[in-house]
């Protein structure tokens, strides 16, 4: 124990070590709220997509984009009838009611929304709800939608109406409702209204609206082509790939030198049987091999991993450490122990391992972005696990929607730099502790 | 070429300083050597080939997509048929369709227990004889795997030899520059940038289309040659050239640095050994001391750590390939997998397995020029400190 306390000692005189245990430990207290905050299945639901982000814009920027713009970008407003104040009867026909449902919001942005949705639910007796919509614009002009049903539910795209599309025959809709007239790509700022009005059949019929406006930024890693916000997987991802990078190191380093170990310790047979092992694992590529498991059987990252650590076992890693083996199985207290009977296995993993132990947690450490970096290029060939959100999943998907050609940025620079920072926090700190093990590099 | 100038007079050295050993002798001991480590590649390679078999047909995934396969083409043969066949019977015309399915088994080995069908199997991805791809079609529209891989091995081969030397060199050069300036500025920022080797080509490769090609738009974003590919020969090097520089670029800056740290740390303990002082005391000339002193004991090493860090690179360059779309093995791949293409995928196993174990050979060949210590059953870690 001593012995690591002044090798800790030693560590603060390494700054990139310092800085990299900073990030570790940053990576971990964050890999740790968002697991308690965002449930594994909670995240593998939201990962999925579909009906849980139609309210939110697909390809917006993160918000932190329009710090750095001269304008203002528009943001996502939702404007929801049950906050405001809801659906008013206005008259009365015999059993057929008139009503109002009026969505005033304030409009400052510099940019237009990306999108327009009404979405619409109505809880009826009989027959569902009729109704259209009117865009009031802050200097009173109006656009309104044909008539249509509600139903169950409805989710209306105002600006794809007819009659609305009609109104601007040779302009983007948006930009026709939000803009200036005659003043094209300048917004009209104000308090606009949303009317909806129609007839229900029945007193107890209840409708409700909700308007979203999709903003141009949105979150605060902004959202991919399917409209899930970024930040689930940017998150998910730390947590993740900690896991995979340290049970795949741990996996691999361990069982090299127990093999390493065992090899050195019966010789002969034994350690040349280790020896060719490790020449033809050599031979046989790591990456295809892990393309073929995650084609024939299946992507999932635990599959991955196993055969990740499988494939470790006889790597190339066996030579040092034979090396370093071969010096210690000579040392007295080794001599020592086989004269009081002392059994091989006793030997093996009493007295020779620990010997060499201070060696394997460098190493270890050094080899956990290796591993990182793998699952992100499986990722990249299209081999992610199905399921979980991982940041090389979010640069394939990236990289497949032409992000880099299209200007999302984002979209690739977030995961890239996590993936950065990740690997280089434990690359820094295992380099710094390399030094302070082996002590011929100390003064180096 | 300077560099050959350099290893042919350290040899030449070592050659002269070793009186016992006569040159005919270590040409012996060298081609013993080799013959050796071939013989031991060869093993290697066929039984890690026999095991990728082994994993790809577990469950009989390649049994099923074989037979998939056969029914479908024999589907297709009687749909040709369809006018000879017209009057036939139903039950006749199904039981020659169950006949033509059965030949086709048959005549693919499918019939046979797994272990003599595993067998044919090795034989046929060891001659890369892997039939017709299901999808993939080589530019000449050829079907067969072993076309396609041999048309996608040059541009992969291009990228990674090229990409190799200068790497080799630039970290070879650099280290022997900094092993000199041991604590400078630039020693100590190559240090700190050490760690950025983690990542792998690919990930350097999107930065550099986002500087280079989207944002400054003065290199190409992917491919190997210009569309429409130029007229004549020069032409066509120089736009190959071009498409090669981003991802050159990214394979070297994601080696250099744990190169170039590696081996000057190398450099600097060889460096501290009693004979460079007495070298220094006698007076030798700095240049001499490098080459014959610290450069030549530190070579081996060199070429061990060099082997390990290349076949690393291999698996990068896969990755690579697919964030330029350079048309080699690497992008073949990829391409096999959003199809599905079984036979492809097999033999991308089997020439990477081929590319790996010809940069161990390569190296080892190196490896025996340079150690006169090592010989037969020594293996190869004779020349590790």
């Amino acid at each position: 124990m001593r012995f690591f306390k002044r090798r800790l000692n030693e560590l603060k005189q390494y700054p990139s070590a310092i800085v990299g245990i900073i990030l570790i430990s940053i990576f971990i207290l964050t890999s740790i709220i968002t697991v308690i905050n965002i449930p594994y299945d909670e995240a593998i639901r939201l990962w999925r997509g579909g009906r849980v982000w139609e309210k939110t814009p697909a390809n917006a920027r993160p918000v932190w984009v329009d710090w750095f713009t001269s304008d203002d970008k528009s943001r996502t407003l939702n404007i929801d009838s049950t906050e405001k104040e809801g659906m008013q009867i206005v008259e009365d026909l015999n059993g057929l009611q008139r009503f109002e449902i009026e969505l005033p919001f304030d409009y400052q942005f510099d940019g237009f929304p990306k999108e327009i949705n009404i979405f619409m639910e109505s809880e009826f007796v009989n027959n569902s709800p009729s109704a259209s919509i009117t865009w009031i614009t802050p200097d009173g002009r109006e656009f309104q939608s044909r008539e249509f049903s509600v139903g169950q539910s409805r989710n209306f795209r105002f600006e794809r109406d007819d009659n609305v599309r009609r109104a601007f025959p040779d302009q983007i809709v948006r930009q026709g409702l939000f803009g200036i007239p005659d003043q094209e790509q300048q917004v009209n700022k104000g308090e606009y209204k949303i009317l909806i009005s129609g007839y229900t059949f029945n007193e107890e019929d209840i409708v409700e609206a909700e308007a979203v406006l999709y903003g141009e930024v949105h979150g605060i890693a902004g959202t991919d082509h399917r409209r899930r916000e970024l930040i689930v997987s940017l998150l998910w991802g730390i947590p993740i790939a900690l896991m995979f990078g340290v049970l795949a190191a741990i996996g691999a380093t361990v069982s090299t030198f127990i093999v390493a170990a065992i090899g050195v310790w019966y010789g002969g047979k034994v350690d040349s049987l280790v020896q060719r092992l490790t020449e033809i694992n050599l031979v046989i590529p790591l990456l295809p091999i892990l393309v073929m498991v995650g084609m024939f059987f299946s992507r999932s990252l635990w599959v991955i991993l196993v055969v990740v650590i499988l494939k470790g076992v006889f790597s190339s890693a066996v030579k040092t450490y034979r090396a370093m083996f071969l010096q210690a199985r000579n040392a007295d207290f080794i001599e020592a122990a086989e004269a009081y009977g002392a059994s091989n296995i006793r030997v093996i993993f009493f007295y020779l391992i620990p010997k060499i132990i201070p060696t394997l947690v460098p190493t270890f450490i050094t080899a956990i972005p290796v591993y990182v970096f793998l699952e992100a290029s499986l990722a990249m060939l299209g081999l992610g696990d199905p399921v979980l959100p991982t940041w090389g999943k979010m640069m394939n998907d990236a990289l497949n929607q032409g992000a880099l050609y299209m200007g999302h940025f984002y979209w690739v620079l977030q995961p890239a730099v996590l993936l950065m920072l990740t690997g280089l926090s434990f690359a820094m700190t295992g380099y710094a502790l390399d030094r302070i093990f082996n002590p011929r590099l100390r003064r180096l | 070429m300077k560099e050959e100038e350099t290893l042919e007079e350290t040899e030449k050295y070592a050659v002269d300083s070793l009186e016992d050993e006569s040159s005919s002798g270590d040409a012996a001991r060298i081609a013993k050597y080799i013959l050796f480590r071939t013989l031991l590649l060869m093993m290697s390679v066929v039984i890690g080939v026999y095991l990728v078999i082994l994993v790809a047909n577990m469950g009989g995934q390649v049994d099923d997509i074989r037979r998939a396969e056969i029914s479908y083409n024999v589907s297709m043969q009687l749909m040709a048929m369809q006018d000879q066949l017209g009057d036939m019977p139903a039950e006749e015309r199904r039981e020659f369709e169950r006949q033509l399915r059965e030949r086709e088994e048959r005549r693919l080995g499918l019939d046979q227990p797994f272990i003599l069908r595993s067998f044919v199997y090795l034989r046929d991805a060891l001659t890369l004889d892997l039939g017709r791809a299901e999808q993939l079609t080589s530019d000449t529209g050829s079907r067969r795997v072993r076309r396609i891989i041999l048309e996608r091995l040059p541009p992969t081969l291009l990228l990674m030899i090229t990409s190799f030397f200068i790497l080799f060199f630039i970290a070879l050069f650099v280290a022997l520059f900094l092993s000199r300036r041991y604590g400078s500025k630039l020693d100590r920022a190559i240090v700190t940038l050490a760690p950025t080797s983690a990542a792998p080509s690919w990930f350097y490769g999107v930065f550099l289309i986002l500087i280079f090609s989207t944002v400054a738009g003065i290199l190409p974003r992917g491919g190997m040659v210009g569309a429409p590919p130029p007229e004549g020969t020069l032409p066509y090097a120089l736009s190959v050239l071009r498409h090669a520089i981003l991802p050159v670029t990214a394979l070297v800056i994601a080696g250099v640095f744990i190169q170039i740290y590696n081996w000057r740390t190398f450099f600097l303990i060889y460096s501290q050994e009693d004979y460079v002082e007495m070298a220094k005391a006698k007076g030798l000339s700095r240049r001499n001391i490098e080459l014959k002193y610290i450069l030549r004991p530190t070579l081996p090493p060199i070429i061990t750590s060099f082997a390990m860090a290349l076949i690393f690179r291999w698996m990068g360059s896969i990755v690579l390939e697919r964030v330029f779309n350079w048309p080699g093995l690497g992008r073949m791949l990829f391409e096999a997998i959003g199809l599905y293409d079984v036979p492809v995928i097999v033999g991308a196993q089997v020439i990477f397995a081929y590319l790996l174990a010809f940069t161990v050979f390569f190296l080892d060949i190196i490896y025996a020029i340079l150690d006169p210590r090592v010989k037969v059953g020594q293996g190869s870690e004779g020349g590790k400190a």
